[in-house]
Formats: C-alpha cells, sequence, structure tokens
C-alpha cells in the first residue's frame, strides 16, 4: 500500500529494490549488497531469523504435542501433525524403494519448512518492513525462499544426500560405472559422462531455481499490486487483485513445498538402487 | 540475485531442523500412530473373538436348556409314578384297614349276639319258672329246682 510519495518521493524501480534487499551483515555499507555473486563473506541476517521463526513454530508445536502425546484419540495440534506425518509418509513409501529412517523426517522438514517460509509470503509485503523501519532496521526481506542461499542451501543438502546414497547403494565403483556407462553404454562413454553430469547437476539447480522463481516471482507480484497509486478509484481494484493473488499464491506455496518434498524423495529413492546393467 | 553465507547457515538450520523432526516430531508421532493402529487391531480382534465366544456361549446355553428340560420330564416322570404308587398304597392300606374294622366289627356283633342270647336264656329260664309258678300255683323253692332249671335253661 505504499506509495512513491508515501516513501518520500522514490520512483517505483528504487521501492522494489528497496524490498529486494536483505538486512545483510558484511556486505558493502554503500549498496547493501553482497561484493559479488558468491560473497561469503555476507550474512542474510533476515533470511536466517525467519528460517528461524519458521522452524521455532514448528518445534514450539512439537514440544506442545509433546507433552501431551497420546495414542488415543488425537486432538488439536497432535491430529494435525499427524495427518502431515500420514501424507508425507504416504509418499515416502510409494516412492522411496525399502525402508529408510531419515527419509521420513527428511521429506517432512522439507515440506513443513518450505511451506511455512513461503507463507511469509501472505504476510502484506509492506507490513514487517514497516515495522522493522520503526526499529531502525532499513532494509528487511521476510520471505526465506526468495533467497537464492535458502533454496540453494535445501538442495544441496539433497544433493549431499544423492551422492551418499549413491556411493552407499551403488559402491563408489558403481557410482563412477554410473557416469560412464549411463545412459548409452560402453561405446559412448564421452556422452555418457556429460549427460549423467548434466543430469546429476541439474537436480539441485532445479530444485533451487524452482522454488525460488515461484517464491520471487509471486512476491514481485505482490509490490508490484502494492505499488498501484493509493487513491480511492484505485483501491478497490488493489484490493482485488492483492486478494486475488493471495488466495491464488495459497496453491503456489503449498504446491512448491510440496514439490520440493515429492521431488526429494524420487531423486534419493533413484539413488538409493542398485546400478542397472546395460 | 547474490549467494551468500547464508547459504551454510541455513545448510545447518535445515540439519538441524532435520534432526529435531526426526528425533521429536517423526519419531514420537509414527511410534504413537503404530500403537494406535496395533490397539485398533487389538480391539477389532478381541471385538471378534467376542462374538465367536458368544455364538459358542449361546450354543451351549441352549444345550444346558434342553439337558435340564429332559431332567425335569424325568423327574416329572419319577414323581407322576411315585405318587400313582403311593395312591395304590393308600389304596391298599384303606382296604386292609377296612377289612379289619369289618372283621373287629364282625366279632363283637358276634360276641354281642352270643351276650344277648346268654341274656335271653337267663329270661326264658326266669319266665318259665315264673310260668311254672302259674301254673303250679304254688311256690316252688327256686333253690331246690335251680339244678333242674339250670338244665331247661341249657336246653333252650
Amino acid at each position: 500500500m505504499s506509495t512513491p510519495e508515501e516513501n518520500g518521493g522514490i520512483t517505483p524501480v528504487e521501492y522494489i529494490q528497496h524490498h529486494l534487499t536483505n538486512l545483510c551483515a558484511g556486505c558493502d555499507p554503500e549498496t547493501h549488497k553482497p561484493s559479488g555473486v558468491l560473497d561469503f563473506s555476507a550474512w542474510n541476517i533476515d533470511t536466517l531469523v525467519f528460517g528461524w521463526i519458521a522452524m521455532g513454530l514448528v518445534m514450539f508445536a512439537a514440544w506442545k504435542v509433546g507433552r501431551s502425546l497420546t495414542s488415543d484419540t488425537p486432538s488439536g495440534i497432535q491430529a494435525f501433525l499427524e495427518m502431515i506425518v500420514e501424507f508425507v509418509d504416504t509418499q515416502v513409501k510409494q516412492i522411496y524403494p525399502g525402508h529408510n529412517p531419515l527419509i521420513g523426517p527428511l521429506a517432512f522438514t522439507i515440506f513443513v519448512w518450505v511451506f511455512l517460509m513461503n507463507s511469509f509470503d501472505l504476510l502484506p509485503v509492506d507490513l514487517l518492513p514497516q515495522i522493522a523501519q520503526l526499529f531502525g532496521i532499513h532494509y528487511l526481506k521476510v520471505v526465506p525462499t526468495t533467497d537464492l542461499a535458502t533454496t540453494f542451501g535445501l538442495s544441496l543438502s539433497v544433493f549431499a544426500l544423492i551422492i551418499f546414497y549413491n556411493i552407499r547403494f551403488k559402491g563408489p565403483m558403481g557410482y563412477l560405472k554410473m557416469f560412464l556407462f549411463h545412459p548409452f553404454g560402453k561405446w559412448m562413454v564421452p556422452v555418457n559422462i556429460v549427460m549423467t553430469l548434466i543430469e546429476e547437476v541439474a537436480k539441485p539447480v532445479s530444485l533451487a531455481l524452482r522454488l525460488f522463481g515461484n517464491m520471487f516471482a509471486g512476491e514481485l507480484l505482490f509490490m508490484l499490486i502494492a505499488l498501484l497509486s493509493f487513491t480511492w478509484i484505485m483501491l478497490p481494484v488493489q484490493v482485488a487483485l492483492g486478494s486475488a493473488w493471495a488466495i491464488f499464491h495459497i496453491l503456489v506455496v503449498t504446491l512448491q513445498a510440496f514439490i520440493f518434498m515429492l521431488l526429494t524423495i524420487v531423486y534419493l529413492g533413484m539413488a538409493s538402487v542398485e546400478l542397472e546393467e546395460h | 540475485m547474490n549467494i551468500t553465507a547464508t547459504l551454510i547457515g541455513q545448510m545447518l538450520t535445515f540439519a538441524v531442523f532435520v534432526w529435531f523432526t526426526m528425533r521429536f516430531v517423526w519419531g514420537p508421532l509414527t511410534r504413537v500412530m503404530e500403537e494406535r493402529n496395533k490397539r485398533i487391531a487389538d480391539g477389532l480382534a478381541a471385538a471378534e473373538r467376542g462374538q465367536h465366544d458368544q455364538v459358542l456361549a449361546q450354543e451351549r446355553a441352549k444345550q444346558v436348556l434342553h439337558e435340564a428340560k429332559e431332567q425335569a420330564n424325568e423327574i416329572i416322570g419319577h414323581a407322576q409314578k411315585r405318587a400313582a404308587e403311593i395312591v395304590e398304597e393308600a389304596k391298599q392300606d384303606a382296604r386292609t384297614e377296612g377289612e379289619r374294622i369289618v372283621t373287629a366289627a364282625r366279632a363283637e356283633i358276634e360276641q354281642e349276639v352270643n351276650r344277648a342270647k346268654e341274656e335271653l336264656r337267663r329270661q326264658v329260664a326266669l319266665l318259665a319258672v315264673a310260668g311254672a309258678e302259674k301254673i303250679l300255683e304254688r311256690e316252688l323253692d327256686a333253690s331246690t329246682h335251680a339244678k333242674l332249671l339250670d338244665e331247661l335253661a341249657g336246653q333252650i
């Protein structure tokens, strides 16, 4: 609901750029940006904090449920958590071959965490930044999944597990063989290496970029809607558009969390089988 | 669009979160759910067992009832037989008693008759004496003729 005038005469571009700037520790003090594409001396405080808030919500729920855990008729939060657990467990059992005690909790964590982090997108875009402004924090990017660090953090963790399970189930030689002789057999080794390498690298990259792209685009659209000039004529349009996009975004938020979880299970399931001979 | 050290932070957070979920959310919840599944299965099995037991018990009850009826019939039969016997015995007793009474009565009657006959004889003797007195128109000494009179009375 901000206009250039209200924000001290800044242009729409400045408004959006301001909203896309993280609360950064270790960034350039002038531009508030990291020094390069990869800058491991900079920390996005807001991403971390909102990630922790999302995690804290789950921990609080787990703590509340854990105090009165019952195998009788569950009620309230326990029933809700059991519903999610059952839902995730069904997916894992359908997709993942064999039994692995890590996959269930991993998928659950991804689904719940990504869902909650995405859900910050449904808060009004200016609400938390404006409140932070009152406390002297000038930059705040609320949704952690609009930060590549989060999406790549998740997908690279999954990627590490993919490599780990590949080596564990196929053996180091088997994993190597997969790169050499897959998918075209032993006469096309160079092509195989390139193909498999692309295939494997595409997994974490597509996981991270899909989630990032969806959430970033959603956030951007909320900002554009917020940029509609605040006049009495535009007010109903703004409210209608904002509501419509928010309602549609509930679907996106859930769907992206679900897709990330599902693909994680699929990738790990592919990694957890013996190498098929060609 | 930069990747910062936040990446490391988020990866660590994720690792901690996965550990936490495994330890405090997924583990306890799946355990509780399995427990509940087991309890439901047990309950259903128990219900089935109960139904089976009920059918058995019903059959058993029917059998017991049948046996009891048979026993009762037997007892009633016995009782009826016994009653008939008792009635028969009573009849027999009554008949014997009656006969005894009749016999006694007859004896008594006979006795009575004899006594009457004796009395009659005596009266007849007296009457004969009185008649004889009248006929002889003189007093006979009864004592002197007693022997004769007795003989007479005996002949009557």
